[in-house]
């Protein structure tokens, strides 16, 4: 099924794609079909920055097992500095 | 000029296609792609709604295969509006980051595709429309709300059900299938959950109930978007199988 669900969130840096780096604004994450990952539904990530322009995208398509693992990661990585590194 | 036989009709494979512009929803121009058989003979039009992932090279080839059935086809680029030239699956993020396609905005879509199909010196004025996935219960919204000649929804969610809490799509079909003006086909997996089975019985029920005309099959081993070749779901003997019934079924509805 399409689920329709969309979350967006502001972000704050930089992405590189095959072309070269962007900086990026915003995140719109979404669990439903992948264009190019071998699985019926994926949680699907586009970062994009502030021009408008649709290919200005970095895209992640990931299994719902391993996007845990990411969210999971990111969690340990942030949490595993000292506080004052990420205020 | 080959000649195959479909059944126990024998068509040309030759054909012509091309990006357009047509009426859409208010008036506005959007793009689409066009797929036309060679030869002046009267002929009726299938209108190809993309399913979300977006106006891509898939969809396209479904396009094709109506006109090699016999049909002027067409597939309206739904977002064409949010991101003219890009390439589909940065239009469907686009699309997707905007909230998406509009119930009203659809039946717009596809009615000036319709109309442009009918405008076409070779049309018998029928015209025909199937959807995938979330194009399965865009097909059946606009049968119900478009003078259309024959619909196919091919596993489309929340025709019937109720959408999970949560969810953008806050309605199904249900208020708005006495009105279907239209036979309808529908092709489901029993392994599907959005459509499930019972869902399906529910929509069947109520197409029984409302004395409207219908033919749904549903296939084993076969879950959600079985037609997609370049998905892990294809399953191709219910693909095989779905698409002999729809020639059937356009070639019913759609021709004379």
């Amino acid at each position: 099924m399409c689920t329709y669900n969309t979350v967006r969130a502001p972000v704050d840096g930089s992405a590189k794609g095959p072309g070269s780096w962007i900086r990026v604004v915003d995140a719109t994450v979404y669990f439903d079909h992948p264009v190019h990952a071998m699985a019926a539904h994926t949680l699907n990530i586009d970062l994009t920055d502030a021009s408008g322009d649709p290919s200005a995208r970095l895209a992640v398509e990931l299994t719902a097992a391993s996007a845990r693992r990411l969210v999971a990661a990111i969690q340990d990585a942030l949490d595993s500095v000292p506080a004052g590194l990420t205020d | 000029m080959d000649q195959i036989e479909v059944d126990d009709k024998v068509m040309s494979d030759s054909m012509r296609t091309q990006t357009i512009r047509t009426g859409g929803h208010d008036g506005t121009e959007i793009e689409a792609y066009l797929a036309r058989p060679d030869g002046p003979e009267p002929r009726g039009g299938v209108v190809v709604i993309h399913h979300m992932p977006g106006y891509d090279r898939a969809t396209k080839e479904i396009v094709r295969r109506f006109a090699e059935l016999g049909y002027d086809a067409i597939c309206p680029n739904l977002y064409f509006r949010e991101a003219p030239g890009a390439a589909p699956d940065d239009a469907a993020a686009v699309a997707r980051a905007r909230g998406g396609v509009p119930d009203e905005r659809l039946v717009g879509d596809v009615g000036g595709a319709a109309a442009y199909l009918r405008s076409l010196s070779s049309s018998n004025g029928k015209v025909g429309v199937i959807g995938y996935c979330s194009g399965g219960r865009q097909s059946v919204l606009a049968a119900c709300s478009l003078d259309l000649d024959a619909a196919v929804d091919c596993y489309g969610a929340f025709v019937t059900g109720t959408p999970p809490d949560g969810m953008p799509i806050r309605t199904n079909l249900v208020d708005k299938l006495p009105q279907l003006r239209c036979p309808l086909l529908g092709l489901f997996g029993n392994e599907d959950s959005y459509p499930s089975p019972n869902q399906v019985d529910e929509l069947e029920e109520i197409l029984r109930r409302h004395a409207k005309t219908y033919e749904f099959h549903r296939y084993d081993d076969a879950g959600h978007a079985f037609f997609a070749v370049d998905r892990p779901t294809y399953r191709v003997a219910a693909a095989n199988e779905g698409w002999d019934r729809i020639a059937t079924f356009y070639r019913k509805y759609l021709e004379g």
